[in-house]
């Protein structure tokens, strides 16, 4: 009744209102009906029927191309889409139960750790079993592949801001009587959005590296190449063909920029109102798309009855009970039950552990887990290598750039940019240079693991070196401080905090891509450099179940020993010391 | 009688500190708020008066006691209660309007009507015309009445306002507190009753009925003074200015520190040190010596010639009493002998009395200076003495106390500290 009454109210507002299209209307409408009508479109082809064995052809007709990136670009939205959802749950759930966090939380550092093939490998055969006879089930395979790249970040961000907002004001929610969902869309999520939007655009980057890896799906020895943009790459790879390289490269630009114009830069734009603190007008962004849109009067007007549908939404649930109810008691915690609920999660774990050390035992061997270990140092090597000599060219760079606001402003979106470009594309000309002057895979494939995570420092470097306060600038200036003892005193201490963060994010994607880089192919040349990543990479491709688990066991092992010894302790030190 | 709109009787709290150990904020604290009258509660902060504040409004549930609210037991907070925070508490990302609608759409009141209603407490409060602004847009004044429009529209019943003013300047705090007034007196709201936590002596006389002063550690209710002056209250009336002495004579008088022996209770080191830096008690001994005051002053003249507000003056004044530099009574501060020999002390001999002074009165100082001088480097970790402190404080509070024991350390020039390794350690020049 309430409802009924309600809608026939607000489209009588609606039809009757003065949302007359104006010319903005149409400038924006093609845009809006064009990505609608391709989203659609490349939906609807996505359940197309499929036998397990029947070759799936992909031709290098750089023709059908914008197909093969829309199909590319709609499964990458999937997978936002449902990081998104994912994160709210997992960031709800964790910050308002206790038992829900005490498992979570650690359970989200581990899974943040697995190397995303291994998600694909493990997951496959269940996604094809589910929808059988379909390319559903492959497809929804890559997309929880790539939604794997996505979301643990995301979830983290979100948990963290949900944990940190303010007591001033989830106090006034409380004395305002919010409920715990209205307070979630009115509080929670607009808090968390900058450091949540921030992550997305971070987890797209990472997607798009990983797009290669998860449009192509091994199963049971035969080799599924979903229609896409990566498919085509790993097909243009194994014909050694420059040309649809090329392509594959125009192709890709395209729909990171697109991606960027349409989707990113308007919702950072947007989400500037979010932001709690008011420091100054930095990450002050502008997006065309979005102010074309905030000028439109019927595309306005649809946004507004959407909203009035989720604040009507708002009112839905509601607190039922007042302060003097005695429904709103708060019931005393029960010690015997989180004891006993704690000792079942570390029966459980124990249980675990056992189990698989039994399974190892089994399965591999012991001097298989030693074999691993080393190699897990070895990659551990390379990674320490790789992140300090990024280090050493970034850092003054990025200072540079930071210190020189006008650079900046222009160089920054270009950072954040390369950061999204999968460096994929580079490997086939290591391995044609490699092969040529008969270098060694060891010490020469090991650059390829920062190639796209290295970024991440450079950008970081540039934002902590904008913000170091003028004055303090001045005082350097003024006390002459020149040189080496420049740096030393004052330049690398202001920018220490952003650059561990920046590290910490480089150093998991380095990880991560030992297993693209440290065994790379291009047409039958295969280059392997010994390290915990090819072994990954070789035993997934053989389909090794025990020993894919084994590899990726390890290297959530030294990922996590890595974030928790030093990177966590650099943070801390970042944090109470070197922050202004 | 009828009944009281809020009734609290033997409300105690106590809050963990880091070692597990409790500490008491407030200790059976009563207190009745009558239909129509307008209460402050007036205390130094740290005094619990806030958390008495959270106690009443529902948001934090008390250790032992009773609370009600018209006759029943409170457990959360209630409709008839609405507050106005001392940080606005606005959501930066709703306009004023969405703001001040807030509570109403919380309630599932439809969109129509609570526009309605909301635009009458912006009209009201003096905010029409910025409906459609950001938090970020308006002045510190404007984010307030903001703050109250949004209490307001509920049509509470009693509204709490937790230090409301004090983030405020003082032209802008006096007009709202008029505006306040001028709503209550002209009875333009339901509203009932109105607490008013503050550390603003001068605004609790103009606004209330009745003052309650607060003492620290444990918090409790200290005394109560009635204020029977009819509004509006002048500020320079002899009436009010004896009222201000009156309340300056109560919270400076510190009964709750002297024990049996009459000693100060600051020999126990669970004693609070007063917030204090030293060039606040440098400049505010130096214009007690100087013209027009010579040695003597009113509180409150002193105060409005430093510009200071109390809350920044109250540990100033405590740090120099107990460093035995100044005497206070009956409203009146004046400087001892010692404390009229340092006045004329050149830097160097200054900081020498001070020394002394410090390792006389403060148990803390003396104890780092004796632990150190037992230690052959004449080096200690801070954190022996952290833990000391954390057995009687929370772990923030202990680390501001060592904060402050270590900077008039280091102006006595009794010991030293190193940010960076964490260690305390005795001056080199000995």
């Amino acid at each position: 009744m309430d409802h009924s009454q309600f809608t026939s109210q607000a489209w009588q507002r609606f039809s009757s209102s003065t949302h007359q299209p104006n010319r903005w209307d149409w400038m924006a409408l093609p845009i809006i009906i064009g990505v609608l009508f391709l989203l659609a479109y490349g939906t609807s082809q996505m359940a197309t029927p499929y036998q397990v064995g029947t070759p799936l052809d992909i031709t290098l007709d750089p023709l059908y191309l914008p197909y093969y990136l829309l199909r590319t670009t709609l499964r990458m939205l999937m997978a936002l889409g449902l990081s998104l959802l994912f994160s709210f749950m997992f960031a709800a759930l964790a910050a308002r139960y206790r038992l829900a966090e005490k498992i979570m939380v650690p359970a989200l550092d581990i899974l943040q750790s697995i190397p995303v093939l291994g998600f694909l490998t493990i997951t496959v055969t269940g996604f094809i079993a589910l929808f059988p006879g379909s390319l559903l089930g492959v497809e929804c395979a890559a997309i929880f592949a790539i939604f794997t790249s996505q979301a643990w970040n995301m979830a983290f961000s979100m948990y963290q801001s949900m944990r940190t907002v303010p007591s001033d004001l989830r106090e006034a929610a409380r004395i305002f009587h919010l409920s715990s969902w209205q307070r979630f869309w009115r509080l929670e999520l607009p808090f968390a959005m900058p450091a949540l939007l921030w992550n997305m655009m971070m987890s797209m980057s990472g997607g798009w590296f990983f797009v290669v890896a998860c449009e192509t799906i091994t199963v049971s020895n035969h080799n599924i190449q979903l229609p896409g943009i990566g498919s085509y790459i790993a097909y243009a790879i194994n014909q050694e063909n420059y040309g649809a390289m090329g392509w594959a490269i125009v192709a890709m630009l395209l729909g990171i920029f697109c991606y960027d114009q349409l989707l990113f830069r308007p919702l950072i734009a947007w989400a500037n109102k979010f932001k709690y603190e008011q420091t100054g007008n930095e990450g002050g962004q502008e997006s065309w798309f979005l102010t074309l849109l905030r000028r439109t009067n019927a595309v306005q007007g649809v946004t507004q009855q959407l909203l009035r549908y989720f604040e009507y939404g708002l009112l839905l649930f509601k607190k039922n009970h007042d302060g003097t109810s005695i429904l709103a008691r708060p019931r005393p915690i029960n010690p015997l039950i989180e004891r006993i609920s704690d000792a079942i999660i570390a029966a459980l774990m124990m249980f675990a552990c056992w189990k698989i050390g039994e399974f190892i035992h089994n399965s591999v061997g012991w001097s298989e887990v030693f074999r691993v270990f080393w190699f897990g140092i070895l990659t551990l090597i390379r990674v320490v290598v790789m992140i300090a000599l990024a280090s050493l060219v970034w850092v003054p760079i990025g200072v540079w750039i930071g210190l020189n606001p006008k650079w900046a402003e222009r160089l920054q979106p270009v950072a954040q940019f390369l950061a999204a470009f999968p460096a994929n594309f580079m490997f086939p000309l290591v391995v044609i240079v490699l092969v040529k002057f008969h270098l060694n895979p060891d010490i020469w494939l090991t650059p390829l693991m920062v190639f796209g995570t290295q970024w991440y420092i450079l950008f970081n470097v540039i934002a902590g070196a904008s913000i170091i306060p003028t004055e303090l600038r001045y005082a350097a200036d003024n006390f002459g401080l020149s040189g080496w003892l420049r740096w030393k005193r004052f330049l690398l201490p202001a920018i220490f905090p952003s650059f561990v963060t920046g590290a910490i994010t480089a150093s998991g994607g380095s990880w991560n891509a030992s297993i693209v880089s440290e065994y790379v192919t291009w047409g039958s040349n295969t280059l392997t450099a010994t390290g915990l990543g090819s072994y990954i990479a070789q035993v997934t491709a053989t389909g090794d179940f025990p020993r894919v688990a084994l590899g990726i066991s390890v290297m959530c092992f030294f990922v996590m020993a890595c974030n928790r010894f030093v990177w966590r302790k650099l943070y801390r030190i970042a944090e109470e010391k070197m922050s202004f | 009688m009828t009944q009281p709109i809020i009734h609290l009787s033997g409300v105690s709290k106590n809050f963990r500190t880091a070692d597990g150990s409790e500490r008491v904020v407030l200790e059976g604290v009563d207190f009745i708020l009558q239909e129509g009258e307008i209460v402050a509660l007036l205390g130094k902060s740290g005094s619990g008066k806030s958390t008495l504040l959270r106690i009443m409004a529902g948001l934090l549930p008390a250790d032992n006691g009773q609370v009600l609210y018209r006759g029943q037991q409170l457990f959360a907070p209630a409709r008839g209660i609405a507050m106005v925070f001392q940080t606005f508490a606005l959501f930066p990302w709703l306009t004023v309007q969405q703001n001040v609608e807030l509570g109403l759409e919380a309630q599932g009141i439809p969109k129509d009507i609570r526009a309605k209603q909301a635009e009458d407490a912006i009209e009201m409060i003096g905010l029409a015309g910025f409906e459609g602004a950001l938090p970020r847009e308006l002045s510190g004044g404007m984010k307030q009445r903001v703050g109250i429009a949004r209490a307001l529209v509920m049509q509470p019943d009693v509204l709490l306002m937790d230090e409301a003013f004090s983030a405020l300047d003082v032209l802008t705090a006096e007009t709202l507190r008029n505006d306040m007034l001028e709503l209550w007196e002209g009875r333009k709201t339901p509203m009932k009753g109105i607490l008013i936590v503050s550390h603003n002596i001068e605004e609790a006389v103009m606004m209330a009925d009745r003052i309650l002063i607060f003492s620290s550690d444990p918090g409790r209710v200290r005394a109560e003074i009635k204020v029977s002056l009819p509004r509006e209250r002048s500020q320079d009336s002899p009436e009010v200015r004896a009222l201000i002495d009156e309340v300056y004579t109560l919270m400076t008088a510190s009964p709750t520190h002297l024990d049996s022996t009459g000693k100060v209770a600051a020999q126990h080191h669970a004693y609070r040190l007063p917030e204090a830096e030293i060039s606040q008690m440098e400049g505010l001994l130096e214009m007690l010596a100087d013209e027009p005051f010579n040695g003597r002053a009113d509180l409150p003249k002193l105060a409005e010639e430093a510009g200071l507000s109390d809350e920044d003056l109250f540990p100033v004044y405590e740090a120099l009493r107990l460093i035995g530099l100044v005497h206070i009574e009956h409203g009146d501060i004046h400087l001892t002998s010692l404390g009229l020999r340092y006045s004329q002390a050149e830097q160097g001999f200054r900081k020498h009395l001070f020394g002394q002074q410090l390792l006389q009165n403060v148990p803390l100082a003396a104890r780092i200076r004796h632990s150190l001088e037992m230690e052959k480097s004449g080096e200690i970790r801070k954190e022996p003495f952290l833990n000391l402190l954390e057995e009687f404080l929370t772990a923030e509070e202990a680390k501001q106390m060592l904060e402050v024991a270590v900077e008039w350390g280091r102006y006595g020039e009794m010991y030293e500290y190193n940010y960076h390794t964490g260690m305390l350690k005795l001056p080199d020049s000995e």
